[in-house]
């Protein structure tokens, strides 16, 4: 491993270094059929996901960038020159010992096989395109619990992955959702069995090494009755002088009375396009919570959603987006009221620094033909310098009279006066700024698992650092 | 060298405004002198140029603590170098508590590297917070937010007392308070007084005074101090009025 340490760029920022590449599977660069043919053929995938892929080509290359309604920066990618499958060993470790020394030295420097030893009850992490680890702790997957690679979760479980894949996420859903679906590789299969609750997160980290590359993980969730599942994923990436793309989809399904809890702590470096569709369905008296950090990338775009098919199902998305010069957060939340008595919780908190810019887009659907249905929206940017830039677009459609939906919004502004303050007691500039960051965020992160938060602190601090140079 | 805080011919601008005009003071380490004057003489810019505020300009003159001129540094350097400025209109951090704010103030001061010990911290903030007659309560509230005005001068008493400095400024500490707060307050500033404090206290009114007995007394008008005297020059000022200032500072022009 000393060998190795030679060869790293090494950036104050944890996640900013990265090893020469030595991919055993590379699709090249480009995306046609056999491109496609190429990813089957390595993974050795059935005939039916095969058509799958190719049908999800044909979806993505009829569909428009959406720039109608996002950011013109989406033309800057281009689709042409990125590398869509690179990958060093097909299947994942079990143990770390037997995981390539560069791709092993990554993750401990990430810290995690620390976290895995401490409080983990499973832990994927996946280098370019595929999981160079898998492992589930022996007394969970004793209770019948599945925790593996979706391609792995494909071949091994069809009849239970075949029944939710694509189902939440059509493939057709959005231009990036196509492009997942074509060309997807990594990402996690759970399968909890009904009453199992797993009582330590289960954790994935994606970790993007190779430059002109895109990551296309695809995670698929399914908590069956009465069970309930955490799920925590990390990301990072280099900083390269070419844009890098991350585009992931996401599907979860809470069956009758199941909880699910989804952590997002992203931390991508500034050339990532992040453009990620994430949803859920939840059955009766399921509940959903998705609590998503994103800080870093070029441009984020992510709305975390439920879909609120049963009575009494609960969703929620907490989510806090930090858009640093250069950078743009676009997130927001959806939820889908599908019967009655369903409830919703959108809490969201950006921070613009700089010539930052923070956009949020909320979406809640209540039909007229529901009762009891309620929902909660909360909004609230922080503008750290006088050009920062933010904007809410929120969208509610609430039809009927039975329904209960209530929204609030607020912008805020740390003043040179507040900073001034925190510096007369010996604060730096910068500490002032992070420490008022920590405050805006504070009554959101309360509420996260003690890990997350304390991670998101540290890297809130290390943004602000940055920012004022 | 003394151990002082010294102001020598200090000139201070905002934008084109002469505000503060060759001023010179100095504070001896264990002494408790006060500035009086009218509204919009300079005694508030007085004091947020000695903290370094970016919008107050310095155009001639010096500051110096203990022999050594500060207006290079940064206004958190001057913190961590011993100055402390209690501030008028002490301003809300939303979301931090004031014992997470008086932590980080605190682990500011340490090398790199190094952390506050938890429990010695608390321990202190609770023995200072008894002191200062302050409900133990107040530490998990956000910094000043929804504080009335007597509570945002204790709070700021507090973060002295806390941060122990070697001399500091009160700026109108007693500006909207009634007269218990003002006892509170006044107690506080004298339980922190000794031979390792040097503070300078901005007040309007004699009324102060009574309370936080000066062992000098300047009095500024116009950004000049006209006139400085023993504890009585407060009485007579009282007594007399600023016409009888503006009078003096007429014949010192």
């Amino acid at each position: 491993m000393t060998t190795a340490a030679t060869q790293i760029d090494i950036d104050r920022d944890k996640g900013d270094f990265k090893y020469e590449e030595s991919h055993k599977y590379d699709a090249g660069i480009g995306l046609t059929e056999k491109t496609i043919d190429y990813i089957c053929d390595v993974k050795g995938e059935n005939d039916w996901i095969r058509d799958f892929r190719k049908r999800a080509l044909k979806v993505f290359e009829s569909k428009e960038l959406p720039t109608h309604w996002a950011t013109k920066d989406l033309e800057n990618i281009d689709f042409n020159k990125i590398r869509y499958y690179l990958a060093g060993d097909k299947r994942a470790k079990k143990s770390w010992d037997d995981v390539p020394d560069e791709v092993k030295e990554t993750f401990e420097r990430l810290g995690i096989p620390e976290n895995e030893r401490k409080f983990l009850a499973g832990v994927e992490a996946q280098f370019d395109s595929e999981a160079a680890y898998s492992n589930i702790k022996e007394a969970v997957a004793k209770d019948g619990v599945i925790f593996m690679g979706s391609t792995e979760g494909l071949m091994e479980h069809p009849e239970i992955f075949k029944k939710w894949f694509g189902k939440v996420i059509p493939t057709g859903d959005n231009k990036f959702s196509a492009l997942n679906s074509a060309v997807f590789s990594g990402g996690s299969f759970i399968y909890v069995p009904p009453g199992v609750k797993v009582s330590h997160p289960l954790q994935a980290y994606f970790r993007i090494n190779a430059e002109n590359f895109g990551q296309f993980e695809r995670t698929l969730i399914i908590a069956d009755e009465g069970s309930e599942v955490t799920y925590m994923e990390g990301c990072t990436a280099p900083k390269f002088d070419t844009a890098t793309l991350h585009s992931a989809v996401v599907e979860l399904v809470a069956m009758p009375g199941a909880k699910i809890e989804y952590i997002t702590v992203q931390n991508w470096s500034s050339n990532v396009f992040n453009l990620v569709t994430k949803r859920a369905i939840a059955h009766e008296n399921a509940v959903v919570k998705w609590i998503d950090c994103n800080i870093g990338s070029r441009l984020t775009m992510k709305y975390p959603g439920v879909v609120l098919k049963g009575r009494k199902a609960r969703g929620e998305v907490m989510s806090i987006a930090l858009a640093n010069e250069g950078q743009h957060q676009d997130t927001g939340a959806k939820m889908i009221h599908a019967a009655d008595e369903t409830t919703s919780n959108v809490i969201s908190k950006s921070i613009s620094v700089g010539k930052g810019r923070s956009t949020y887009r909320g979406q809640v659907r209540m039909p007229k033909h529901l009762k009891g249905c309620k929902n909660n929206t909360e909004c609230d940017a922080l503008l750290i310098n006088s050009d920062s830039r933010t904007d809410t677009y929120p969208a509610i459609t609430v039809r009927g009279d039975k329904n209960y939906v209530q929204h609030e919004a607020s912008v805020s502004k740390v003043s040179a006066e507040q900073i001034f303050y925190m510096q007369q007691r010996g604060l730096s500039e910068a500490e002032a700024m992070s420490l008022s960051v920590n405050g805006f965020v504070n009554d959101l992160t309360r509420q996260f698992p003690m890990e997350y938060s304390v991670e998101l602190k540290r890297l809130i601090e290390l943004e602000m650092e940055g920012s004022v140079g | 060298m003394s151990a002082s805080l010294e102001i020598k011919n200090l000139n201070v601008s905002i934008g084109d405004k002469r505000i503060i005009k060759d001023s010179s003071l100095t504070v001896p380490k264990g002494e408790v002198h006060a500035i009086m004057g009218p509204n919009g003489t300079g005694k508030s810019t007085l004091a947020k140029a000695l903290a370094g505020h970016p919008d107050y300009e310095v155009t001639s003159g010096d500051a110096l603590i203990d022999g050594e001129s500060i207006l290079e540094l940064e206004v958190d350097e001057r913190s961590r170098n011993g100055l402390f400025l209690a501030f008028q209109y002490p301003m809300e951090i939303p979301g931090v508590s004031i014992a997470n704010f008086i932590r980080a103030a605190k682990n500011a001061r340490l090398p790199d590297g190094e952390e506050l010990n938890a429990p010695a911290f608390y321990k202190e903030l609770y023995e200072k917070m008894d002191m200062l007659k302050i409900d133990r309560k107040f530490t998990s509230r956000s910094v000043n937010e929804g504080f009335s005005g007597g509570e945002k001068k204790r709070c700021e008493i507090l973060q002295m007392a806390m941060l122990d400095p070697n001399y500091a400024i009160l700026d109108e500490t007693d500006s909207g308070l009634d007269i218990d707060a003002l006892k509170v307050v006044s107690d506080g500033v004298n339980a922190l007084r000794g031979p390792g404090l040097g503070a300078l206290v901005i007040t309007h009114y004699q009324r102060l005074l009574e309370y936080i007995v000066p062992d000098r007394v300047h009095v500024m008008y116009d950004g000049r101090i006209v006139k400085s005297g023993e504890k009585e020059l407060a009485l007579e000022l009282e007594s007399k009025g600023y016409d009888w200032i503006k009078e003096i500072a007429g014949n010192a022009a």
